[in-house]
């Protein structure tokens, strides 16, 4: 606690904290945690956040690493260093990446055409891009896995000796054989195919930061770009992009997080065969099913650092964006 | 470089916001577009930038059809109420942006854009900000940058959307002061659009004066003040009073009593009486005919009292204003005569 001046400083030392509310006291000086407002209720609030966060999230993490500690060290070097987790965590936060990376692109165009043009069925659209939310991921898995698959609807046009390698192979003009070259896409059953459902469960994220940021962007300034002489690339990029970064990060960030945690759609497409399109949850999962409880929460401690550090940072980098081209 | 508007006619969904507009700006001048907000004014200065495209006729910049020309074809300088400026961009970025954006072939060398636009930055007095982010600065300090950027290309005519409006009264005053010199040192054409009247009286060469859609009056700033050619531009420009009054003989009458004032044209029957409340004279002595009214209010503006008199039972009261040390309460009786005035036909 601050003390209000330095003349009664050892009195105001040994006042109950309490004091401070008493509103015939003057206002103290200095740092407090409360901002003056005219709804109270810190403590409360506060209290109740700590108690909520603990019985939720902060016990269960804690006996995850607690259950992970009771392992002894070079058995947990050896599970995390294993082939198999190792490439279990590289397809789960790989694909996680690129799922999200590719949901900043598409987001943003599915964001522009929501805010920036008006046209029949509209606000259908707006509706339909909530539905990886609502939809059970297990229904998303499977609906996927039904398209991709090499007899899906999708998945026939890329599988051997399908409509792409018969056009590929069609194209007499290309140098050296190189149409002889085997054009023979799996997509169910391999890491492309997760990254598809980890596209689809997270397009929402992105879509619905950059929509709010879209819809408040001033026109004028893109205006001001053009009367300036700058063609619309170069609006784009060094005027639109630059508003949109802070709410870029958010969604990437949201959408990378789903991705990682995401078990549901991914066991019906990914096929799980080890080594190639296993993501670590589902290790996790076989790893309990053996009663192999360390190896588990070894995995899953492993997974929260990485995340966490990776969610970190990316905050780091937003407070910096914010910062750089935040609102005035 | 003079601008040519041709019966420019631009519709928003079938509703017409300017009505073949014609006007002539010539090559270095500072001309104001002035009107009540729906006037049309702010999409005039648009349909000149290329923001917008009239519906029909065609603008010309010098002989040269700029009709059909983009916005970035145009090169028109551009400073709007709001500055957009763009935050995410130093002050001295913000300046080179027009520059900087050029194709390869026209675009000049790093060390020459920023040597232009420090020397622009220089120009509106923001030496040493040049490492500042807009957010940084204030609004007046704001638009001094946004100017500096429209005028980083070089542009053909320098366009200005209500550039002081956002800003306090103090601000606005010094830099209407400051726009008229920094014009007189660049010789650029300039148009600006306010709705602040005694902005454009005081700043403008010439005025346009606006009114749903159409041009009412283009002229000096003389000429609109002291002979506004109807009962809107009268009424808008400066202060006025004005009161219906009956045209016969030659004479101005008031409630069957000629008032002493000439009628200027022939026309015969109900018009309305225009003058400005502080161009009057007082008629003390009763000598010859006079409007004759009653003090029904009075107050203090600046070195003048301001009286509201009621003339012969009209309930349109008129204002005339009085010496501040004047001895008029309420109810006195007071004659006056307007010493410049119009007469408008009624409708």
């Amino acid at each position: 606690m601050t003390r209000s001046t330095p003349l009664r400083s050892d009195a105001a030392a040994g006042a109950p904290r309490g004091a401070s509310r008493n509103p015939s006291h003057p206002a103290k000086a200095g740092w407090s945690f409360v901002k003056p407002s005219v709804i109270p209720g810190f403590g409360l609030t506060f209290g109740y956040t700590i108690l909520y966060l603990s019985l939720i999230v902060l016990i269960p993490i804690a006996g995850l690493f607690l259950k992970a500690a009771t392992t002894p060290l070079e058995q947990i070097i050896r599970i995390a260093t294993s082939p198999r987790t190792l490439k279990a965590l590289e397809v789960s936060f790989g694909s996680s990446l690129i799922a999200a990376l590719v949901n900043v692109f598409f987001g943003v165009i599915v964001a522009w055409v929501l805010v920036r043009y008006k046209f029949p069925g509209r606000r259908l659209l707006d509706a339909i891009v909530d539905l990886p939310f609502a939809l059970p991921t297990a229904v998303a898995g499977i609906a996927l896995s039904t398209l991709y698959a090499p007899k899906g609807w999708i998945g026939s046009l890329f599988s051997d000796k399908g409509p792409l390698w018969q056009w590929w192979h069609a194209q007499t003009w290309l140098p050296l054989g190189l149409n002889e070259f085997s054009l023979n896409f799996k997509i169910a059953y391999t890491p492309t195919g997760i990254v598809i459902a980890l596209i689809f469960i997270g397009l929402p994220f992105v879509v619905r930061t950059v929509q709010p940021v879209l819809e408040e962007f001033e026109q004028e300034l893109e205006e001001a770009a053009a009367t300036l002489g700058a063609n619309r690339w170069q609006t784009i990029t060094s005027v639109i992009l630059p508003r949109l970064t802070p709410a870029l990060l958010t969604g990437f960030a949201l959408a990378f997080a789903r991705a990682v945690g995401e078990y549901g759609s991914v066991i019906f497409i990914a096929g799980n065969l080890p080594n190639i399109s296993e993501i670590a949850p589902v290790l996790i999962v076989i790893k309990l099913e053996e009663f192999d409880q360390a190896g588990a929460a070894v995995i899953a401690g492993i997974m929260l650092i990485i995340a966490f550090v990776m969610l970190l940072v990316i905050n780091l980098i937003q407070a910096w964006a914010r910062r750089r081209f935040g609102n005035v | 470089m003079d601008i040519r508007v041709d019966t420019v006619r631009k519709e928003f969904s079938h509703y017409p916001a300017l009505n073949d507009v014609s006007l002539d700006i010539r090559s270095g001048e500072l001309i104001a577009l002035l009107g009540p907000s729906g006037s049309g004014k702010t999409t005039l200065l648009r349909l000149i930038a290329g923001l917008e495209m009239p519906t029909a006729g065609r603008i010309y910049f010098g002989d040269e059809d700029a009709s059909s020309k983009t916005v970035q074809e145009r090169n028109v300088g551009f400073v709007f109420q709001a500055y957009a400026l763009f935050r995410n961009m130093t002050v001295l970025d913000n300046i080179s942006f027009g520059l900087s954006v050029r194709p390869r072939a026209t675009r000049p060398p790093k060390a020459e854009i920023r040597r232009r636009a420090l020397e622009l930055l220089d120009l509106v007095q923001l030496t040493g900000l040049e490492k500042r982010y807009p957010q940084q600065l204030s609004g007046g300090q704001r638009q001094r940058v946004a100017l500096a950027r429209a005028l980083a290309i070089e542009p053909r005519v320098l366009l200005l959307d209500e550039p002081f409006g956002a800003l306090d009264a103090q601000v606005r005053k010094e830099l209407r002061k400051w726009l008229r010199e920094i014009h007189d040192r660049t010789g650029h054409t300039t148009v600006f659009v306010t709705h602040d009247q005694e902005e454009a009286l005081e700043l403008a060469d010439r005025l346009v004066v606006m009114s749903q859609g159409k041009i009412e009056q283009v002229g000096t700033p003389d000429e609109v003040y002291d002979k506004p050619n109807g009962p809107f531009v009268f009424s808008f420009i400066g202060e006025s009073s004005s009161m219906p009054v009956t045209v016969e003989n030659h004479e101005i009458w008031v409630g069957g009593r000629a008032i002493g004032l000439p009628a200027p044209h022939d026309a015969i029957g109900e018009a309305v009486l225009f003058f400005r409340p502080h161009d009057v004279e007082l008629v003390e002595d009763g000598s010859g005919a006079a409007l004759a009214g009653v003090v029904a209010a009075s107050r203090r503006v600046g070195g003048t009292r301001r009286v509201e008199l009621e003339v012969g039972g009209n309930p349109n009261r008129v204002e005339i204003d009085l010496p501040f040390d004047h001895p008029a309460g309420e109810k006195t009786r007071i004659a006056f005569r307007p010493k410049r005035w119009r007469v408008y036909p009624k409708g």
